[in-house]
């Protein structure tokens, strides 16, 4: 399951990030990497972006984004 | 840095210390910078590129060290220009830039993973660091107690608790600082030497990253961070769901976010133009009575035109936008330091990705109805430089506070008291026709350029949500203090040159006869004849006008400007507003003789424009004229300030001037196109 399907207020575990790009690396780096838990806050009022909790902060990313991050529940 | 054990004293002798301050975005960088150097900085750009570099002087233990800012990042693997000029400053690739003797490092305590990361990566560069933990009264607030004594043992670098805002912990930093500076040992970093916090090669199947070598990299410096943070920080009872995350709900809710959002743009754009008129009607007034005072105190002759014509005139109508820049400048500074400019492009993005351009745009653009020098500077939010480029390209579109006088004119001269339909107004009609004239074509503009020209990848948009936070009113000030000291440079030289260039081209060659008018009026006439003196002056400046350069430009235009309508004095006034747009209004007053003092609501010069004749008799103004210059106005880039700045902002005359050729291009189709089909279809 990737980040973009996880439903509003649901806890998950990084298990991969699908992607060599330059934005694969910056979402590693901001401390997206596999097995940290990160949680859906809500999504912006046109359905996009979509707001994360990840170690302690916010993150907005679009769906593209989250649809290379693959998740377990 | 091997720096001698002298004691103080005779700082200028030895090698300057230089200590670069690092960190997250809104880590509390600013604040701490402005703490430590008070107003002693400046700023500059990095050569060759567009970020701006903020540098100051802090005065420590009798030294002066040199305290650079640098930009706020995430990492320095250089994937954005602001990572390679941090990386570049680190290693002391910057010409004039002395290799940095230590690093701040600004890690913000209720954020800790995140922005140890970064430090970490600063001290793979072998300089010694200094872990300013800021924001420790939020932290506490959150119940977060943080062990700073055990963080500083696992990191071995100094960790000083600060509270920038409150100025508390500065003097534990500074003696740390400037230990650290002279220190020669070089910092550990176990996390890329220790195996423990390294994954086997056959364990990087995590990502499919190609590079597997930074992967691994990025994992050893968060499993090294991770078990920092769980040894040194504890999270006592469980908050309840906090405060900014309450704010949250509402600022980004769904409905009420977007009205929300509405709600503070109207206010904010109503204040700088209702709270800004005020200041500006003063220095209006002063720089009127400046150069009435010039005028009657200095001798007669160039000299006093120049000055008073030119100069004050010049450089005075620009400065008087001074009020609603700073204001502008006030908000945004509240806007960004609380944590809302982040909302607002997370509330938006979507819809302004329709048009190719990035949530951060937004902000930018509705600086721009103000003033698109604010506008263009504050693209700086946008990291990608093609996203940036669209922005700046569209910006001047949005019609800005010094149209206002021109469409005002215009309107108030033919289509003053009509309406539609008995009860809406025609003017109002037309002036808000023409805002939105603009904005539909920045908007078609940014679609084609992001397609052709300034294609690119859908820009990707991971941004932080930064915590709502009050902000530092001693930040906010500075903030509007530095960005009028750019205004006002700006104002002393550019304008200064183009305002005196303008003059000159309207004041030469110098028309014969006006000597002999002006002899006669020398002679002592009585006060009876001080209309037929006012006369002969009017006269004078209009043959002046006629037979100057600009006049003469005028003339060599017509052909040019005619299938728009336009005669040759609608040129010399088109030719001078390229300088500024509402200077159109004082060069119309001075070509139809009825004096400089006309401001767009003055009698005389509305019947004098209704009244212009051509040589056949037939009116050189018709509605139709009106609503052709002011579409010319909304698009074309007639505006030299806003040259200078994107000339600096984008670093390029190319994209300068194809920016200033674009826009003088459309407005001209556009132009034409009214005037043309308005005549086809009867009008005019
Ligand atoms: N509570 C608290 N707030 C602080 C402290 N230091 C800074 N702030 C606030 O945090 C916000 C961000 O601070 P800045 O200094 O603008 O942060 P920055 O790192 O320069 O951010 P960028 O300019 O985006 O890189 C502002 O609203 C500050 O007023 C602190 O020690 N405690």
């Amino acid at each position: 399951m990737n980040l973009a399907k996880l439903s509003i207020g649901k806890e998950a575990k990084v298990i991969k990030i699908n992607g060599n790009s330059a934005i694969t690396r910056r979402l590693m780096e901001m401390g997206v990497i596999p097995g940290v838990s990160i949680k859906v806050i809500k999504t912006a009022p046109f359905g996009d972006p979509i707001e994360v909790r990840v170690r302690g902060y916010s993150l907005a990313m679009r769906r593209n984004e989250a649809e290379t991050i693959e998740v377990s529940e | 840095m091997k720096t001698e054990k002298q004691i103080t004293k005779t700082p200028t002798s030895k090698k300057e210390i230089t200590i670069a301050i690092a960190g997250n975005p809104n880590a509390g960088k600013t604040t701490l910078f402005n703490v430590l150097t008070g107003l002693r900085q400046k700023i500059a750009n990095y050569p060759g590129v567009t970020v701006e570099r903020k540098e100051g002087i802090w005065k420590l233990e009798g030294e002066s060290l040199q305290l650079i800012d640098l930009p706020g990042l995430y990492s320095l693997d250089v994937t954005s220009l602001d990572e390679q000029i941090a990386c570049d400053v680190l290693t002391g690739k910057v010409p004039n830039l002395p290799q940095p003797d230590a690093v701040i490092a600004v890690v913000d305590a209720t954020n800790l993973e995140r922005n140890l990361y970064l430090v970490t990566q600063i001290l793979e560069f072998r300089i010694p660091v200094v872990v300013a933990l800021t924001m420790m009264d939020s932290a506490e607030k959150q119940s977060l107690q943080i062990d700073a004594k055990k963080m500083s043992e696992l990191l071995q670098v100094p960790v000083i608790p600060v509270i920038a805002s409150q100025k508390q912990g500065i003097q534990e930093l500074s003696s740390a600082v400037m230990k650290a500076a002279k220190t020669e040992t070089l910092p550990h970093i176990p996390w890329l030497a220790d195996s423990e916090y390294i994954l086997e090669d056959d364990e990087i199947h995590l990502s499919l990253s190609d590079d597997a070598a930074a992967n691994k990299k990025i994992f050893a410096r968060y499993n090294f961070i991770s078990e920092v943070y769980q040894e040194s920080v504890k999270q006592l009872n469980t908050v309840e769901r906090n405060v900014s995350e309450k704010i949250d709900g509402f600022l980004t809710h769904k409905f009420f976010g977007l009205i929300i959002l509405v709600g503070i743009l109207l206010l904010v754009f109503q204040t700088i133009f209702s709270w800004a008129s005020l200041p500006m009607d003063l220095l209006e007034n002063a720089f009127g009575a400046l150069g009435d005072f010039v005028r009657t105190t200095l001798p007669e002759g160039m000299l006093n035109d120049l000055i008073v014509d030119g100069i004050i005139a010049g450089v005075g109508g620009v400065l008087v936008f001074l009020p609603q820049i700073l204001l502008l400048f006030l908000f945004l500074s509240i806007l960004e330091d609380t944590g809302y400019m982040a909302r607002a492009a997370f509330l938006l993005d979507k819809l302004m990705s329709r048009f190719g351009l990035h949530g951060k745009a937004f902000l930018p653009l509705l600086s721009s109805f103000a003033c698109a020098i604010p506008g263009i500077m504050a693209t700086r939010t946008i990291e990608n430089p093609k996203d940036r480029l669209a922005t700046i390209m569209i910006a001047p579109f949005m019609s800005c506070s010094a149209r206002l006088p021109v469409y005002s004119l215009m309107i108030a001269t033919f289509f003053a008291g009509q309406s539609f339909f008995g009860f809406i107004s025609v003017g109002a009609v037309l002036m808000l026709a023409m805002y939105a004239f603009g904005v539909l074509t920045a908007i078609i503009a940014a679609f084609i350029m992001k397609r052709t020209i300034l294609k690119s990848p859908p820009p990707p948009f991971v941004m932080e949500l930064p915590p709502y936070r009050l902000p530092n009113l001693r930040t906010v000030f500075q903030n509007m203090l530095t960005r009028a000291g750019l205004f006002l440079k700006r104002a002393g030289t550019v304008i200064l040159a183009i305002s005196i260039i303008l003059w000159a081209i309207t004041y030469f060659p110098r028309t014969a006869n006006t000597e002999v008018l002006m002899a006669n009026d020398a002679n002592g006439n009585p006060p009876s004849v001080e209309e037929i003196q006012k006369a002969n002056e009017d006269f004078r400046q209009s043959e002046q006008i006629k037979n100057s350069y600009a006049g003469r430009i005028g003339h060599v235009i017509e052909p040019v400007i005619q299938p728009l309508g336009f005669d040759w004095k609608i040129g010399v006034a088109l030719i001078a507003s390229f300088a500024a747009r509402e200077v159109l209004v004082s060069t119309l007053s001075i070509i139809y003789n009825v004096g400089k003092d006309e401001n767009e609501e003055s009698e005389t010069l509305i019947s004098a424009i209704k009244d212009a004749k051509k040589e056949d008799g037939t009116p050189v103004w018709t509605p139709l004229t009106a609503l052709t210059l002011m579409v010319f106005f909304v698009l074309a880039m007639q505006c030299m300030s806003t040259v200078a700045v994107v000339r600096r902002e984008t670093n390029s005359w190319a994209w300068t001037l194809f920016m200033v050729g674009y826009m003088t291009i459309l407005a001209y189709i556009a132009a034409f196109l009214t005037y043309q089909g308005g005549k086809f279809l009867g009008f005019g």
